[in-house]
């Protein structure tokens, strides 16, 4: 068998290892590889940056612990940047898995910036349905959350006096690795004329760019890059940034293996003289 | 037979498709009151999913079929969570919070992560540049594996630009057609199963 067969037929046991060791080496031995910002995470940034003081930001946060890599850095470093410019804060989720994440993390965003639960942010908890919360939410925010996660109905909780439904809010952030992104830009965006910007998982973001072409986005956040990128904006040094070498060596080995095995099937077709 | 269901689905359907486009108050009101049983019906949703979770499980064990000792794990998973939600709530520090982030937290993460080794693999073997649009593929994904990584930036300052054209032009331009076909496809089957035409939801082919 020739070296270009070999290659052809390379045990996937020695990509595994050469992924593991691509993950790994980076989170324990960090280079900190720069990082620019791109015009869509900009864009989300000025956004939020730019909103009046004193404004509420409702933030929809649909995901569940298999795409917390990417989401959840997203979550903690936007959030810090809706407390520094003391803005309201209210968040929910879609995801019956939700809570659990989404709970921590804004409970650690809050303690960075010194904030204080129903003071300065409500974490509303879990509701089934995307569309008819989100429908519901426009007549009333009260009928679909009438307590908040932790059984405190929404009148006695000080940030939510005054929030009866979406005219109260400034901007909507949405997180997802679903369709939950479209429902809110059918419903938030189109019916209710809400700003919003999208957080998504990487492989959904590109989903979204007719999106921003019509406005309909304001800023569109993609993957644990895009949330590096915030992250940087924000001069953090956070979970997204410190995962970006890993995510930088895997796929310089996934492009390698991809070019070598181009090589070989080359070198292959050559040896037995097949076009 | 199925005259009663039909009848619904044709007045529910256009009723809610002309509360969406009606601002009056008094009609949203009305939008108001059906989407709170909208909220109910999802309710049930998941207990009507529960149950037939249990069933199907439930069968399994009683079959001795192979791998029943799995469907012994999913049915005890579900009714301890279950049970830990009802009687200790959900609040942090309670038994579900601690299980949630001690077993479905890492574990669902594991099987994500399973992914890339998967994906890598299945790249090396995938992306073989056997014609025209194979090759064009495989240029592409090369581009914006490294394009959109910092290290891209690092080999050649051009590749952040050329990711942002790929994604601002083709891309745009595909998801555009595909977004509009996939509506104009949602309004036509809607529309079919409001009119009768579309029966199978029924459960049965007439």
């Amino acid at each position: 068998m020739s070296l270009a067969d070999r290659i052809l037929r390379l045990d996937r046991r020695i990509i595994f290892i050469l992924v593991a060791l691509g993950t790994a080496l980076p989170l324990l031995v960090p280079v900190n590889l720069p990082i620019t910002v791109t015009p869509r995470v900009e864009a989300a940034y000025d956004t939020i940056d730019q909103l009046p003081a004193g404004s509420t930001v409702l933030f929809s946060l649909d995901y569940e612990p298999d795409v917390s890599a990417e989401l959840q850095p997203m979550t903690v470093a936007i959030m810090r940047h809706c407390f520094r410019k003391n803005f309201k804060v209210v968040a929910l989720t879609l995801y019956p898995a939700g809570p659990g994440l989404v709970e921590p993390a804004i409970r650690i965003a809050a303690e960075a910036e010194h904030k204080v639960r129903n003071k300065d942010y409500a974490f509303l908890g879990y509701k089934s349905g995307f569309q008819t919360v989100m429908i519901g939410m426009g007549e009333s925010i009260r009928s679909q959350f009438p307590v908040d996660f932790y059984g405190t109905p929404l009148d006695s909780i000080p940030v939510m006096r005054g929030i009866r439904n979406y005219g109260e809010i400034a901007l909507l952030v949405n997180l997802t690795a679903s369709s939950a992104a479209d429902y809110w830009i059918q419903f938030a965006v189109g019916r209710y004329r809400k700003p919003m910007v999208l957080g998504a998982t990487a492989v959904m973001a590109t989903d979204y760019y007719p999106y921003l072409s019509s406005k309909q986005l304001l800023g569109l956040i993609g993957g644990m890059k895009g949330a590096a990128e915030y992250e940087k904006r924000m001069d953090l040094f956070g979970d997204a940034r410190r995962g970006m070498d890993a995510q930088s060596l895997v796929h310089v080995i996934v492009t390698l293996l991809v070019i070598l095995g181009n090589v070989a099937l080359f070198a292959s077709r050559r040896g037995t003289g097949t076009r | 037979m199925y005259l009663g269901p039909l009848v619904l689905t044709f007045v529910v359907g256009t009723v809610l498709i002309a509360l969406y486009f009606i601002p009056n108050h008094a009609a949203q009101e009305v939008n108001a009151q059906l989407l709170l049983w909208a909220t109910i019906v999802y309710a049930f949703a998941l207990i009507l999913g529960s149950v037939s979770l249990m069933g199907t499980h439930w069968r399994k064990i009683r079959l001795r079929a192979e791998g029943s000792f799995f469907s012994w794990v999913a049915i005890v998973a579900l009714v301890a969570t279950t049970l830990m939600g009802v009687v200790w709530g959900v609040a942090e520090k309670s038994p579900l919070d601690r299980f949630y982030n001690a077993v479905n937290s890492p574990l669902a993460s594991t099987m994500f992560a399973l992914l890339a080794f998967f994906i890598a693999s299945a790249a090396f073997r995938a992306f073989r540049a056997r014609n025209v649009e194979a090759t064009l593929l495989l240029v592409t994904a090369v581009v914006m594996m490294i394009g959109r990584v910092s290290i891209g930036e690092f080999i050649w300052p051009g590749f952040p630009a050329l990711t942002e054209w790929l994604l601002d032009v083709p891309n745009l331009a595909a998801k555009r057609a595909i977004a509009i076909g996939v509506g104009l496809g949602a309004i036509s089957t809607a529309l079919k199963i409001i009119l009768g035409i579309e029966r199978s939801y029924l459960g049965r082919q007439r």
